[in-house]
């Protein structure tokens, strides 16, 4: 279910490194409590999230929309953000169907590759989420 | 129930109180009367008031006719007594009154969204700025003068407690409508809105066109207000406003000493995610069947909390079905027909004075006293059962020398040729 070579975060974002290349989504876990996903706002401070803004790690990166609930989502990395998923605005519903491949948030250059250290495990974020129930 | 209670007689509940905080002497209150004689008194009382009097006061509340079906329809229990009716399961009735409310004002304004009302114009209005400042990520907002004052202070409110600086800009000496070369001269880049009225303060149509232009090349969006919902029914609806705030009291609402009214937000589909207020949407239940359902609520602060777009999380609902009712029953023709009669007996009591302004003006506008006392002109007309206009001086003491009068349908034509009398 939680793919082991993603790293995860306990606010159920979860991040795939390659190289110094990040991508960055919520978690099956997330879009499971929200219920069905109808919006996704990206945002960075007042402005609107866009290719070449950096972020660090821990910060929002804007929210995402249910029918019922509004949830932040922060960056599990510092970086340049390189790409936004644009489809998300068209079919947020993708966010639901397939959380940790087709509905990837968006894409960034990773400024300091170490700071994965600190994020989860699949396993561990499998046990965090095991307890959170 | 007193064994029910547990006590043996009404005093041993209070049994509990210390006696220093006990009453020893009956409460200071008349005795009781009888039904009738309760009902007497009231209508002596109302008896006082100016019942029947000829009333040309307008500036921002106006007297129109409330057809009798109104009253009939908001009186039906479902509507009157029912407490905050949103739930889709049990509220359909209710949620599709909203709807086709929401649906009118967007076919009488041009907007493509309403929400499901506002407490009143004043506080519309003042919301629509906070909208504005969400949605440009700015602060500064751009006031006409000419905007009507009592808004004006509250749109002041709300904005010094937000840190949005507020600019007036003036009015044209000559016509009375709003100085858009001042506009231009105070605008920045760090504005989100300029706000105007049309029909303004002093009942003179507005350039929006012009406003709009000046606003988006700042970057900023174009706020306009409104107090009488009646010009909508002839004017051309303000297409290039962002934003659209009202006030619906000309649409079979009471004036009732300045409320409840019911207000009303407007705006473009590309802005509604930052609109504040209620809205209802349309959906299928789980039958397949059309149903009404509130929608997009995280905007609303049992959701998003101190990032919602508002601490307004109801709507003005007995009353705007009253202005429901009201565009139900004069339809689209009607309302043109109403607008129609305003403008001419306007245009009619204007031709008999002399009116200050130049510009084109809807059922209200401004005359010069010359030289004489607007109150004195008021009491003169009192004394003939006529309820006289606003003297100016109040809120614009460039003009004490002026009073705002206003003609509606209601508006006779032998008070109309005796106020022209008086004067």
């Amino acid at each position: 279910m939680y793919p082991e070579n993603y790293r995860y975060t306990k606010e159920h974002e979860w991040v795939l490194v390659e190289g110094d290349a990040g991508t960055v989504g919520i978690t099956d876990h997330a879009q499971h409590e929200l219920g069905d996903i109808v919006y996704v706002d990206f945002k960075y401070g007042r402005d609107t999230l866009k290719a070449g803004q950096q972020v660090e790690q821990g910060k929002s990166i804007g929210s995402v929309e249910s029918v019922k609930a509004v949830s932040d989502i922060y960056s599990p990395v510092s970086g340049e953000i390189v790409e936004i998923n644009q489809s998300l605005a068209d079919t947020p519903e993708k966010l639901n169907a397939d959380p940790h491949g087709e509905a990837w948030l968006f894409k960034i250059r990773l400024s300091n590759p170490g700071e994965i250290a600190n994020l989860l495990s699949a396993a561990d974020y499998e046990a965090y989420i095991g307890a959170e129930k | 129930m007193l064994a029910a209670c547990g006590v043996e007689s009404a005093e041993d509940l209070f049994a509990h109180l210390p006696e220093a905080v006990r009453l020893k002497r009956p409460l200071d209150l008349p005795d009781g009367v009888s039904e009738y004689e309760i009902v007497d008194y009231f209508r002596r009382q109302g008896d006082r008031n100016a019942n029947g009097y000829a009333s040309f006061l307008g500036a921002g509340v106006y007297a129109h006719y409330r057809p009798v079906l109104v009253d009939t329809v908001v009186s039906r229990g479902e509507f009157l007594t029912s407490y905050t009716p949103y739930q889709a399961e049990i509220s359909q009735g209710t949620l599709t009154t909203i709807f086709e409310f929401q649906t009118m004002i967007c076919q009488l304004t041009g907007m493509d969204v309403a929400n499901a009302s506002m407490y009143d114009g004043s506080t519309a209005l003042a919301e629509a700025a906070l909208m504005a400042a969400r949605l440009t990520s700015k602060g500064g907002l751009l006031v006409a003068r000419t905007v009507h004052p009592e808004y004006q202070e509250v749109l002041q409110t709300y904005a010094k407690n937000q840190g949005m600086p507020i600019t007036e800009f003036g009015y044209d000496p000559g016509t009375g409508a709003a100085d858009l070369d001042d506009l231009e001269r105070k605008l920045n880049s760090l504005d989100a809105a300029v706000i105007l009225q049309s029909p303004n303060f002093f009942g003179v149509v507005e350039d929006v066109n012009r406003a709009a232009e000046l606003a988006h090349r700042r970057a900023a969006l174009l706020v306009m207000g409104f107090t009488e919902a009646v010009s909508l029914g002839i004017l051309q609806p303000p297409a290039e406003a962002d934003i659209l705030a009202g006030e619906l009291q000309s649409f079979a609402i009471s004036p009732s000493y300045g409320g409840p009214y019911a207000g009303i937000i407007a705006t473009r589909d590309r802005f509604v995610r930052q609109m504040p207020g209620r809205l209802v949407g349309e959906t299928t239940d789980t039958h397949g069947n059309r149903a009404f359902c509130l929608t997009l609520a995280t905007r609303e602060q049992h959701i998003r909390r101190e990032k919602a777009t508002s601490n307004i999380c109801t709507n003005q609902a007995l009353i705007a079905l009253m202005a429901t009712v009201f565009m139900s029953v004069y339809g689209k023709q009607g309302l043109r027909e109403l607008a129609e009669q305003n403008l001419a007996k306007a245009h009619y009591l204007a031709g008999k004075l002399t009116p200050r302004f130049s510009g084109p003006f809807f059922n209200e506008f401004v005359v010069s006293t010359n030289g004489r006392n607007p109150e004195e002109i008021n009491r003169a007309l009192l004394e003939r059962k006529i309820i006289g206009g606003l003297p100016l001086g109040r809120f614009y003491p460039e003009l004490s020398g002026a009073m705002l009068l206003c003609a509606t349908e209601m508006s006779r034509r032998e008070d109309m040729d005796a106020l022209a009398a008086i004067f």
